[in-house]
C-alpha cells in the first residue's frame, strides 16, 4: 500500500471549459519546430544548416555547455530554418516534415540487462536526456551529476491541465519501461493522486507516494519538500510522466516518438477535448477550426493558465507542454468600479466577493491582472496556498533585496517557479512571483558556478 | 460605462508629459484607476488573477470604520447636549456631531492624499491606497476639541515621516494613524488629554457659525481612574459609547460591528485580533489581584471595553503592513500589545491611555518576533542539511 500524504494548503480553480475525456483530430503540421526555450536554462549549439536532411531522432542542436546532451528532431524532413531572435539567440530549429517519416534507429534494448551508464548513454543519444530538469534551480539536468533521487509526479491539478490518467491509456507497457529506465540511473519517486490508475499506484521500481489535496499538490517540488527535502549541494532530477513514455517508447521501439496525447481547453475553445500531437507543432495547427468565434480579444497559452507562456498561433509547441489553453485576453474589458461591486462573475478568495456562495461555479476568468502593484501589503496570503515547508513572503523578499545568503537559508534550491503559481494568484499585491522566483534561481545559480 | 472610458481617453492627452495639466498625472491616474479597472493583462507567470485587490481591501477597512464614525458623530452630540443641561433628539445630535466632525475627516483625508498624490508625482508612480484607510482612522482617535490646524500638521508629519521616506504603503514601520495621534499627544499634550478636551461646548449655529462659549469639562473613565476618582460612566454606558472619549474609540457595539466585517472579509486577522483582548484579560486581572490602585482595580472586562483599547485592538493592531507578519508571530504580537497597553494604563497615571503607545512599541518589535520564528524554520533546514 502506497504512502499517503495529505495536504490542506492551497487551492483549487475551477474555469471553464475543461477537457472532455475524448479525442479530436489534429491534422500533421508542415513544419516542425524545436523550441530551445521550451528547455529552460540550457544555451543551445545548433549542429544542423538550413538545407540538411534529418531522420526523426537525429540532433538539431546541443547544450553547449555539455555537448553529449542531444535535442533530436521530432519527425524527419528538411531543415528549413533556424530562427533567431535579439543578440542571435535560437529562437527555433524548423523542420518540414516529409511525407514518408523516417526513424533513426537506435535499436530495442531489454532495460533490465543494461546497466547505469548504458542507459545514460541512450537516453542522451536518443535526446531524452533534455527533458530531465534538476532542482535545485528548476533548469535543464547536467548529465555529470549523481543525482540523490529522480521525482515524477504523475498528475497535475492545476486548472484546465490534462488528466495523466486519461493520457496513459493504452501506453502503460511504455510507461513502465520508461521507470524502468529511470530506475537504473538513481532511485524513482512517483506521485500519484488519490484513486489513480493502476499501472501508476502499482508501478514497480519506484516509490509510489498519494498526495491528497488541492493545487499544487500535483507539482513535484510540493512532493520533494514532502517526502525527501532537497539540501544544500545535493541535486534531484525530475521529469514529467508524459515524458517518461517517450523514454520507455525508445527502448521498446528503439526509435524517437515524440507523440503526445494534450488537452486543448479553456473558455474560448469550442470543444475542449484531447488531441494527439507531436513536440514542436505548430500551435495553429493544433487549434486549427477548435476556437470560438472572437468576439473579445482572445489569449492562447502554451500550458495552463497558471504556469503555461503566452504564445501565438505561429509559435511550436514546446518540449515539456501537457495542454493548450484559450481564455479571453480582457483587455477590452473597460469594467467600472471594480474596487466596490460584487462582480458576481469574479473568482476570489477573498469574502469580501461572493464567490464563497457558489463553490462549484466554473468561472470564465480573463487574463486582466485586475489591481496594481503594490508593495507586500497583506500577510499570511502565500502560506495559505504554498504546501511547503517554507516562509513564502519571507523568501520573496529575500529574493527582490538579493540577498543571497537569505535566499539559500529561506530554502530556495527546493522551490520552482510554479511552486508559487497558486500563490501569485491570490496575491492583492499582484507580483509576479514566478518571474521573481526565477531570477533568485538564476542569481544563485550564476552565484555558485 | 463606455463614457466614463470616453471622457478618459478624451482628457487624457492634457495629462501627458507635454500636457497643459501634467503637474497632476498621479491625480488623473489615480482617479481613472478608482473609477475603471484597469485593462493591463499579466505579462508573465499566471495568466488569471483573483480579484482581489489592495483597492478593494482598503475599501472594506473603511467600510468596517463606518459604524464607529456614525455612532462617534452621535456621541458627539449627545455629549454636548449632555453637558450644556439641554434635551435635544436623536437628529439635532447626530446633525450637531456631524458638523463637529466631518471638517476633521475632509482635513485628514485632503492633507494625507494631498501628500501621497504630490509623492506619487514626484516619484513616477502609482498612488498607493494606504491613506484611505489612515485618513479615515485619524478623526477617529483624536478627542473632539482638537484644533484643525493641529490636525493638518500631525497628518502631514505622519504621511511623510513615518510612511512616505520608508517607501510608502507596505513599508513603513509603525502605524500611519498612531504616529499622527503620538505627535499629537506629545506635541499638544493639552489638546489631547485633561478634562477639556472631550465635549464640544460650542454652539453650531446655522446663521452666525461657531458662537464660542466657556469650555465643558468632562473626563473620560479612565481620566477619572487615573485621578483616583471613582469611575462615573457604568459598564453598560462603556459598550455603547455614550461616554466622553476621542471622537470613534468609545462604542464597543459600532466597533464590534467593524470587527466582524474585518474577521468575516478575512482582512484582518483574527490571531491578532484574539490575543490582544486575551492579553490585555489576563494582566488586568493580574493587577486586579495584585495591587490596589484605582485603575488597577478596575475589572478586567471593563478594562477592555475603556479607553481605546478595543478601537485599537480591531483597527490599528492588526495593520497588517505593521504587525508581526508570521502566524506564530501574530498570537505573539498580539499578546504583548494586550498586556502592554494595560500595564501602561495601570502603572503611569500619566498616559492614562496605553494602546497607543503599546501598539507603536509592539510595531518597532514585530519584526523581532518574525525573526526568531523565521529563525526555527531557517534551524530546523540546518540541522537536516548536516545529518
Amino acid at each position: 500500500m502506497a504512502n499517503v500524504i495529505k495536504l490542506r494548503k492551497g487551492l483549487d480553480i475551477n474555469l471553464q471549459g475543461k477537457a472532455a475525456k475524448k479525442f479530436v483530430d489534429v491534422k500533421p503540421s508542415e513544419t516542425y519546430g524545436l523550441v530551445p526555450d521550451g528547455f529552460y536554462g540550457m544555451k543551445p549549439k545548433v549542429v544542423v544548416r538550413e538545407g540538411d536532411e534529418v531522420k526523426a531522432g537525429d540532433a538539431l542542436f546541443v547544450n553547449k555547455a555539455h555537448p553529449e546532451v542531444n535535442f533530436v528532431s521530432p519527425v524527419s524532413g528538411k531543415v528549413v530554418a533556424v530562427e533567431r531572435g535579439d543578440r542571435r539567440k535560437v529562437l527555433s530549429v524548423q523542420v518540414a516534415a516529409d511525407a514518408k517519416q523516417v526513424f533513426k534507429d537506435f535499436g530495442k534494448k531489454d532495460v533490465a540487462k543494461m546497466s547505469s551508464d548504458e542507459v545514460l548513454k541512450v537516453l542522451l543519444e536518443g535526446g531524452m536526456f533534455g527533458f530531465f530538469r534538476q532542482r535545485p534551480y528548476d533548469v535543464c539536468a547536467n548529465p555529470e551529476d549523481k543525482p540523490k533521487a529522480i521525482f515524477v509526479s504523475a498528475f497535475s491539478d492545476m486548472p484546465l491541465a490534462a488528466d495523466f490518467d486519461f493520457v496513459l491509456k493504452g501506453q502503460e507497457a511504455d510507461f513502465q519501461t520508461g521507470i524502468d529506465a529511470l530506475a537504473k540511473v538513481a532511485k524513482v519517486y512517483l506521485g500519484v493522486k488519490p484513486g489513480a490508475d493502476k499501472a501508476l499506484a502499482d508501478a514497480k521500481n519506484a516509490q509510489v507516494t498519494v498526495f491528497d489535496g488541492p493545487c499544487p499538490a500535483g507539482n513535484v517540488g510540493v512532493q520533494i519538500n514532502h517526502v525527501a527535502p532537497i539540501n544544500k549541494g545535493e541535486v534531484v532530477w525530475t521529469i514529467g510522466p508524459e515524458e517518461v513514455i517517450f523514454i520507455g517508447r525508445l527502448f521498446n521501439k528503439g526509435q524517437v516518438d515524440f507523440t503526445r496525447v494534450i488537452a486543448i481547453a479553456g473558455s474560448q475553445v469550442n470543444d475542449p477535448a484531447y488531441a494527439r500531437v507531436m513536440v514542436g507543432q505548430k500551435i495553429e495547427d493544433i487549434l486549427n477550426g477548435k476556437l470560438k468565434k472572437a468576439e473579445r480579444h482572445q489569449r492562447i497559452i502554451d500550458g495552463n493558465p497558471f504556469v503555461g507562456t503566452k504564445v501565438s498561433t505561429n509559435d511550436f509547441l514546446r518540449a515539456h507542454t501537457t495542454e493548450v489553453t484559450v481564455i479571453p485576453e480582457g483587455d477590452d474589458v473597460d469594467e467600472a468600479f471594480g474596487w466596490i461591486m460584487p462582480r458576481f462573475n469574479d473568482f476570489s478568495t477573498s469574502r469580501s466577493y461572493l464567490s464563497w456562495l457558489q463553490p462549484k461555479k466554473a468561472y470564465n476568468l480573463d487574463a486582466r491582472i485586475k489591481g496594481g502593484e503594490r508593495h507586500i501589503i497583506m500577510s499570511g496570503e502565500y502560506d495559505k496556498v504554498l504546501p511547503m515547508d517554507i516562509f513564502g513572503e519571507f523568501l520573496i523578499k529575500a529574493i527582490i533585496s538579493g540577498d543571497i545568503d537569505r535566499m539559500e537559508q529561506l530554502g530556495i534550491y527546493e522551490v520552482a517557479p510554479e511552486d508559487f503559481a497558486v500563490a501569485e494568484f491570490i496575491d492583492s499585491s499582484k507580483l509576479e512571483l514566478q518571474r521573481i522566483v526565477r531570477e533568485g534561481l538564476d542569481m544563485l545559480r550564476k552565484e555558485n558556478e | 460605462m463606455s463614457a466614463i472610458k470616453k471622457y478618459f481617453d478624451k482628457i487624457r492627452p492634457n495629462f501627458e508629459p507635454e500636457g497643459k495639466l501634467h503637474a497632476f498625472r498621479s491625480f488623473f491616474e489615480g482617479m481613472e484607476t478608482f473609477m475603471l479597472v484597469p485593462n493591463a493583462t499579466s505579462k508573465s507567470g499566471v495568466s488569471v488573477h483573483d480579484a482581489i485587490d489592495s483597492k478593494r481591501i482598503m475599501s472594506f477597512v473603511v467600510i468596517a470604520l463606518i459604524p464607529a464614525l456614525l455612532f462617534g458623530m452621535y456621541n458627539v452630540g449627545y455629549q454636548h447636549y449632555l453637558a450644556i443641561g439641554e434635551e435635544a433628539g436623536f437628529w439635532a445630535m447626530f446633525g450637531y456631531g456631524l458638523i463637529a466632525v466631518l471638517p476633521k475627516v475632509v482635513v485628514s483625508y485632503a492633507v494625507g492624499l494631498g501628500i501621497e498624490f504630490t509623492v506619487a508625482q514626484w516619484k513616477h508612480e502609482e498612488i498607493q491606497e494606504g491613506f484611505l484607510v489612515s485618513g479615515m482612522i485619524i478623526p477617529l482617535i483624536v478627542p473632539v476639541n482638537c484644533p484643525l490646524w493641529i490636525l493638518a500638521i500631525a497628518t502631514a508629519f505622519a504621511v511623510i515621516f513615518a510612511k512616505e521616506i520608508f517607501g510608502g504603503t507596505g513599508m513603513n514601520i509603525f502605524n500611519v494613524a498612531l504616529v499622527t495621534r503620538a505627535f499629537l499627544f506629545f506635541s499638544y499634550p493639552s489638546m489631547m488629554s485633561g478634562d477639556k478636551v472631550w465635549v464640544n461646548g460650542d454652539y453650531i449655529d446655522c446663521i452666525n457659525g461657531v458662537v464660542n462659549v466657556d469650555a465643558v469639562t468632562a473626563a473620560t473613565p479612565l481620566g477619572e481612574a487615573a485621578a483616583n476618582q471613582p469611575i462615573s460612566a457604568s459598564f453598560i454606558d462603556s459598550v455603547t459609547g455614550l461616554i466622553p472619549g476621542c471622537i470613534g474609540e468609545t462604542s464597543v457595539i459600532a466597533i464590534a460591528i467593524g470587527a466582524i466585517i474585518l474577521l468575516w472579509s478575512g482582512v484582518a486577522s483574527w490571531k491578532t485580533m484574539f490575543s490582544v483582548f486575551v492579553g490585555g484579560a489576563v494582566v488586568a486581572l493580574l493587577f486586579n489581584a495584585a495591587s490596589d490602585n484605582a485603575v488597577a482595580q478596575i475589572p478586567w472586562y471593563e478594562h477592555l471595553t475603556l479607553g481605546g483599547f478595543c478601537f485599537g485592538a480591531v483597527f490599528m493592531a492588526t495593520d497588517p503592513v505593521t504587525s508581526a507578519r508570521t502566524e506564530c508571530g501574530k498570537y505573539i504580537y498580539g499578546l504583548l500589545i494586550g498586556a502592554m497597553a494595560i500595564t501602561i494604563r495601570v502603572m503611569n497615571p500619566g498616559y492614562p491611555e496605553g494602546m497607543m503607545l503599546a501598539i507603536l512599541l509592539m510595531n518597532a518589535f514585530a519584526p523581532l518576533i518574525d525573526y526568531c520564528v523565521v529563525q526555527g524554520n531557517i534551524n530546523k533546514r540546518l540541522k537536516r542539511a548536516a545529518k
